[in-house]
């Protein structure tokens, strides 16, 4: 299926050009040094040649040894507002708490701004089979999927996880990137759809096109991820995100963005870093991600922050945990997901966080914490309020679309 | 002047041509003392340079984004030619506008803390060299936070109808400006360091000669200072022509300059290492080619 790289040459590289024209006789020492130059060169050059992707299956995987028993660490990356936090948000409690109940000492980096940027980073070096200094990250579905497919992350032994494979919810279970969830947890899953400040707007955010207006111009950040921001604009115009869609409606939606940020609507397109804008002031509106706006509430003691899902619909993505291929800490890392998903601790973090929960009875347990937020959609979603509000996922993308729409994307969108 | 120097190290012929063996030994001296930098170049610059030529003529592997087999795509040239030349112009126009800013601000002050501090020169050498102990993203962040529509410059400008956009962030006024900002120090302290080392006594001469100030200044000062113009306008343009930080926080969103789309090839597209590594060999030649010609026209005999 996959092409063959060109490698037969008939024709004689330089450097070997020379050296044959060298053997010949009639060669002047200045061009002998130039040959001895650039063969050296050509040699350089070959040295580098990239990794080849993948071939076997996974039985050609080769794990590194465990040293989870010796080395009570683990190191964790994730995205901002993620995590429960103390009142000065030095501390998460319930991380404190696993590390006083196992001895494992968890360093935490909020060092995903999105799922690209991070795993271009990273990449390459699990490629090489160098460590990344990260037992556990947590990446979006689609993203996930290339990191399995590319065999970039652990298969997980989910005997040692009792919690996770009783409370895992039902349809979490089977995801379709990672059926049986071998090689990743999901940490928490949410929604894209419209955060607003209701105060500054001064009014009721309802649909995309309510964005539109004077008096948001320049005052709204979209998200950098084109699986939120193009979802939401191609739900908008009518398309099915989860049905067989193609270039086409993509290109409408990149077109109708990129018109959007040439007349000064959209000020900027970013990451998780959107926050900060929203907490200057810069901006009062965007596509923004649902619990993050819930935070921001929180943290700026300001009510009137708002996430709504446009009528037209909204997305729903998960993230998940998954042990980078190279980590010699699997078992402390599995030790951690299994914590999470003990409801009373998994209730903690979605108390603070206001994402999805995917731990089954954390409902229950959220009512001796809050008894709102155990009725809150954004944390406890029924099938029927998915349904009425049109929630949808981004349908998954191979490769040649993947790179294409990344590429469209970037230059149309992004800027570059 | 000169002369006399070579007298005084050279004892004028007293020693003729030392004994062989020694010529040889010492010679080797010489390159074994050459031998740490060489290597150092030779592996953290060389070799990372050959790894970049090789990358920017790989092809993507079809069916995995992110993988690439070896090959000689010279297309990725052609793309970051065509398809970023507008990036290129640019980033040589911003780098080009900070650097003649960053000259205008440096020269009088490198001026005032050469001739003019007395004192206060130490106090005023640290103040330029202050905002090294802080990081240059952070630095440049704060900035995003007080140029911000609801910070007070915007807010104190807009009550005196200075601003009538409303908005300096996330325009290229605020580009240039943190790029002015951020290589200021480096405009700054050769200049300061080739008027510090001009003799003040030619410059008296000047005014002994019948020259008014500013003829003075233009035939005297501004030439004895040239080695530290050239050198404060390598140092300010070269980095700030491959910034992308101060367009990431300052900037808007569509327009950006190449180290952007480099960063974006490199961090965001699956399968954009060779264009971004073509993109960064070009940059880096075309930067060549500029600063070639620059110092050919105005270069001195030494830098600094």
């Amino acid at each position: 299926m996959t092409p063959i790289p060109r490698r037969t040459r008939r024709t004689l590289s330089p450097p070997a050009a020379a050296l044959t024209a060298a053997a010949s006789g009639g060669l002047s020492r200045r061009a002998l040094l130039g040959t001895g130059a650039a063969a050296s060169a050509g040699l350089a050059l070959s040295a580098c040649a990239p990794p080849a992707p993948p071939s076997g299956g996974p039985s050609s995987l080769k794990l590194p040894t465990d040293v989870s028993d010796t080395e009570k660490i683990l190191k964790w990356s994730n995205w901002t507002a993620y995590l429960d936090m103390n009142g000065k948000e030095t501390k998460s409690p319930t991380l404190t708490a696993f590390m006083e109940q196992t001895g494992i000492d968890v360093s935490y980096s909020e060092d995903i701004e999105d799922n690209d940027s991070y795993y271009a980073k990273v990449a390459p070096q699990l490629r090489a089979g160098q460590s990344i200094d990260r037992d556990i990250f947590t990446l979006t579905d689609w993203m996930a999927t290339r990191v399995i497919r590319d065999q970039l992350c652990q298969p997980l032994e989910l005997i040692q996880m009792p919690n996770v494979v009783g409370n895992l919810l039902q349809p979490l279970k089977d995801a379709s990137f990672d059926p049986g969830r071998a090689h990743s947890i999901t940490w928490q899953s949410g929604f894209a759809g419209i955060g607003y400040n209701r105060d500054k707007v001064g009014r009721e955010l309802k649909s995309l096109d309510d964005l539109w207006t004077d008096d948001l111009k320049g005052r709204i950040v979209v998200l950098s991820e084109f699986r939120d921001t193009a979802a939401l604009v191609m739900q908008s115009q009518g398309v099915d995100i989860e049905s067989d869609w193609g270039r086409a409606e993509f290109e409408n939606a990149v077109g109708f963005i990129e018109q959007k940020i040439d007349e000064g609507y959209i000020r900027k397109v970013k990451g998780n870093s959107y926050l900060e804008d929203l907490t200057s002031g810069n901006a009062v509106a965007g596509i923004t991600w649902s619990g993050d706006i819930f935070v921001l509430a929180y943290d700026t003691q300001d009510p009137s922050w708002t996430f709504t899902i446009p009528e037209s619909g909204g997305t729903l993505w998960s993230d998940n945990m998954m042990v980078p291929i190279t980590s010699t800490r699997r078992r402390n890392a599995q030790r951690l997901m299994d914590y999470y998903y003990d409801p009373a601790v998994a209730a903690q973090v979605a108390a603070w966080v206001n994402y999805v929960c995917p731990v089954d009875g954390a409902q229950a347990e959220m009512e001796k914490i809050d008894p709102d937020l155990a009725e809150s959609p954004w944390i406890f979603p029924t099938a029927e309020f998915i349904a009425d509000n049109n929630i949808q996922q981004f349908r998954v993308l191979n490769s040649d679309e993947d790179i294409e729409y990344s590429d469209m994307w970037s230059s149309n969108v992004m800027g570059n | 002047m000169t002369a006399l120097a070579h007298a005084a190290v050279d004892p004028g012929g007293v020693d003729p041509a030392p004994p062989a063996p020694e010529a040889a030994k010492r010679s080797w001296t010489a390159y074994l003392l050459l031998l740490p930098g060489v290597l150092w170049l030779g592996v953290f610059f060389l070799l990372p340079l050959v790894q970049l030529a090789a990358v920017s003529l790989q092809s993507r592997y079809p069916g995995f984004a992110g993988y690439y087999y070896r090959d000689l795509n010279f297309a990725n040239y052609a793309s970051a030619l065509t398809d970023y030349a507008p990036h290129f112009a640019r980033s040589f126009l911003y780098a080009g506008l900070a650097t003649l800013l960053a000259f205008a601000l440096a020269y009088p002050l490198a001026y005032a803390m050469a001739f003019k501090a007395g004192k206060w020169r130490n106090l005023m050498m640290i103040c330029v060299i202050a905002p090294f102990f802080t990081s240059f993203i952070l630095r440049t962040f704060a900035w995003s936070q007080i140029l911000a529509d609801e910070g007070w410059v915007v807010g104190g400008l807009e009550l005196l109808h200075l601003l009538p956009g409303g908005q300096i962030i996330n325009t290229p006024v605020a580009v240039v400006a943190g790029l002015t900002y951020n290589f200021l120090p480096f405009m700054v302290l050769p200049i300061y360091a080739s008027l510090e080392r001009a003799d003040p006594r030619v410059i008296e001469a000047g005014g002994d000669l019948y020259a008014n100030g500013f003829t003075t200044f233009r035939t005297v000062t501004l030439p004895m200072s040239m080695p530290g113009v050239l050198a404060g306008t390598l140092l300010t343009f070269i980095p700030a022509a491959g910034d992308f930080v101060n367009m990431e926080l300052l900037g808007p969103q569509q327009g950006k300059m190449v180290g952007n789309v480099i960063n974006d090839q490199f961090l965001a597209i699956p399968g954009g290492y060779p264009v971004a590594a073509a993109l960064s060999f070009t940059l880096m030649a075309a930067i060549l080619v500029m600063v070639f010609l620059y110092v050919r026209r105005f270069g001195t005999e030494e830098l600094v």
